[in-house]
């Protein structure tokens, strides 16, 4: 049974991470995981076919300031920003302290042009870490429904 | 047989200079496209279609395209592999829908037209007309419609299809050298997929096909490849050609030879300037999984098949011409099945260099729209392509060389018929 508190602190961190990400705060989002958490993009079809490579992986938070640092250091493309707009998460409880949600999102995407897109709509399936009130990613996976990307990813969704 | 291009034709005159000039106007001329799916894509050439492992057991089909053309393979109840054109013999619908699926037989839904799995027509429904009346003439002969077939054949583990009748087989027409290493990467042991997910592009699928043999950007655009020392010029690497026609090529790079360029640094090479350690440094553990020292490599299969093998990170790049500035990137990545849990999980996490949101290779999903978007009003303006000279032989010592990229030009000239 999730209590309504604990509902409460899920709904403001979740939106807490889309926020960061769509308000270009990207050296914040690898503090939403646990030190050992895993982020990843995939698609329903690998999702569905049990297939283990999707589209970005990272295993721990070091990878996650990889991904950050090689965007706005090494990594080329046309400057764009998200718009997230999230559904309101489904909660279960999952193995000891752990918190099993899924929520639907939709991300607009804005290219520097003022060109507007739905860029991507799928499934959060997360496994959350809930501790003293605080909560955390232990897994994060954006499961997009479509397969296709339009022209790349290099925001993290 | 294709008429030859001549003054007046569609195809725009060819400038002075051969393959080391390309016009610009080839990416955006509506009639060149169309042109291209008769001359080229249903011309002689081999497509590849899908992975063998996708229609492996009788009944299992796959569709593709060629150029634009939709195609279906299938697997009949013999075990032989069919190609068709992926239409109704009757009002042309998709007989299809599926990407993938395992069939008795295919049925079309608009008039319920069926069909066996080798593409010959196997009913049609109420052909003979209800309680006496309606129905197809007396003289309808089922023999004579089907969905159009077309060759296909399999090598190392790739389904390739052709509208030509007369092609030499797959193996022969690559030619002994990019058939020795689809042997190495795809041919010696049985293979698995480990996902897939495709990227829309937007430009002409020859700027992706350029792209794609460019070894001279790959370390210069992309920072990753340099700063981590998985791919760069001053490692020991070349450029192989396939005989004959050099519209095929192999590019590839052995890590363990790495001697720094004083050129990375001297030219203040954007992908030189990225300074750092990986905090995930897992990301690139490896292992060397052959004796002949190339750690990296890109082969190039004309028309539209590349095959990567990054460290361990073995994946199919197929680019499907999806309209005259739009094309679809597939990445259908791989292991082999007897990989052991630890290879799998080297591979699994090395798929972060490629893909839409590839570490490596993103920059490829804008690189070619800027092309695209770049080139728009040129007029008779063209590429210059000189680096490594202006010829057509494989360069077996440098990669600084745009020598692939001319060759598949040259390949692309001779079916749309220029001298």
């Amino acid at each position: 049974m999730i209590d309504a508190e604990t509902r409460r602190r899920i709904e403001d961190f979740l939106l807490d991470c889309a926020w960061a990400i769509d308000e270009d705060e990207l050296e914040a989002w690898p503090g939403f995981f646990a030190e050992d958490g895993r982020y990843r993009i995939t698609t329903r079809d690998n999702e569905e076919r049990g297939l283990p490579v999707g589209i970005m992986l990272c295993e721990g938070r070091g990878m996650m300031e990889d991904r950050v640092l090689a965007l706005r250091t090494a990594n080329i493309f046309e400057p764009h920003r998200y718009r997230h707009i999230l559904g309101r998460p489904r909660l279960r409880e999952a193995e000891a302290g752990l918190v099993r949600s899924d929520s639907s999102f939709i991300v607009m995407r804005t290219m520097q042009d003022g060109r507007m897109d739905l860029f991507a709509a799928g499934n959060y399936r997360d496994l959350l870490r809930v501790e003293d009130g605080r909560v955390l990613f232990q897994e994060r996976a954006a499961v997009l429904e479509s397969r296709r990307v339009d022209v790349l990813i290099v925001i993290p969704i | 047989m294709s008429a030859p291009a001549q003054p007046g034709d569609i195809m725009p005159a060819w400038p002075e200079g051969g393959v080391s000039r390309v016009p610009y106007r080839l990416f955006s001329d509506r009639d060149v496209y169309a042109l291209e799916q008769e001359r080229l894509f249903r011309g002689p050439v081999w497509n590849y279609l899908c992975l063998e492992l996708e229609v492996a057991e009788p009944g299992d089909f796959r569709t593709a395209f060629i150029g634009e053309t939709p195609i279906v393979v299938a697997r009949d109840e013999t075990g032989e592999l069919h190609g068709m054109v992926n239409r109704c013999a009757h009002k042309g619908a998709l007989v299809c829908l599926a990407e993938r699926g395992n069939r008795k037989h295919f049925s079309c839904i608009y008039h319920s037209w069926t069909y066996h799995l080798d593409g010959r027509l196997r009913g049609v429904a109420f052909r003979g007309g209800l309680k006496g009346k309606g129905g197809m003439p007396e003289d309808f002969d089922p023999a004579r419609h089907r969905m159009q077939p077309i060759r296909v054949e399999t090598f190392c583990g790739l389904v390739f299809g052709t509208f030509e009748p007369d092609m030499p087989p797959v193996e022969e027409w690559v030619g002994p050298t990019m058939a020795h290493f689809l042997k190495r990467n795809l041919g010696s042991r049985p293979l698995k997929v480990l996902g897939t997910h495709s990227q829309i592009i937007h430009n002409n699928w020859k700027l992706y096909a350029e792209n794609v043999r460019d070894s001279y950007h790959a370390t210069l655009l992309h920072t990753f490849y340099t700063t981590f020392k998985v791919n760069r010029l001053d490692m020991d690497g070349g450029i192989l050609l396939s005989e004959g026609t050099p519209w095929h090529h192999i590019s590839y790079a052995k890590r363990a030879t790495f001697e720094e360029a004083a050129e990375y640094t001297e030219a203040q090479v954007h992908s030189a300037s990225y300074d750092s350690k990986l905090n995930g440094p897992e990301l690139l553990k490896t292992e060397d999984e052959f004796d002949d020292g190339i750690t990296h490599s890109v082969q190039s299969i004309f028309p539209t098949l590349a095959v990567h093998f990054t460290l361990n990170s073995l994946c199919v790049r197929n680019f499907v011409p999806r309209g005259l500035e739009e094309t679809e990137l597939v990445w259908t990545y791989l292991g082999y099945a007897d990989d052991s849990e630890e290879m799998t999980a080297m591979r699994v996490l090395q798929a972060n260099l490629t893909g839409a949101a590839g570490l490596v290779s993103l920059e490829d999903g804008c690189i070619n729209e800027f092309v695209q978007r770049g080139t728009r009003g040129s007029g008779d303006a063209a590429a210059v392509l000189e680096m490594g000279g202006r010829g057509l032989e494989s360069s077996e010592s440098s990669r600084a060389t745009e020598v692939s990229i001319r060759g598949f030009w040259s390949g692309y000239r001779g079916l749309m018929g220029y001298a």
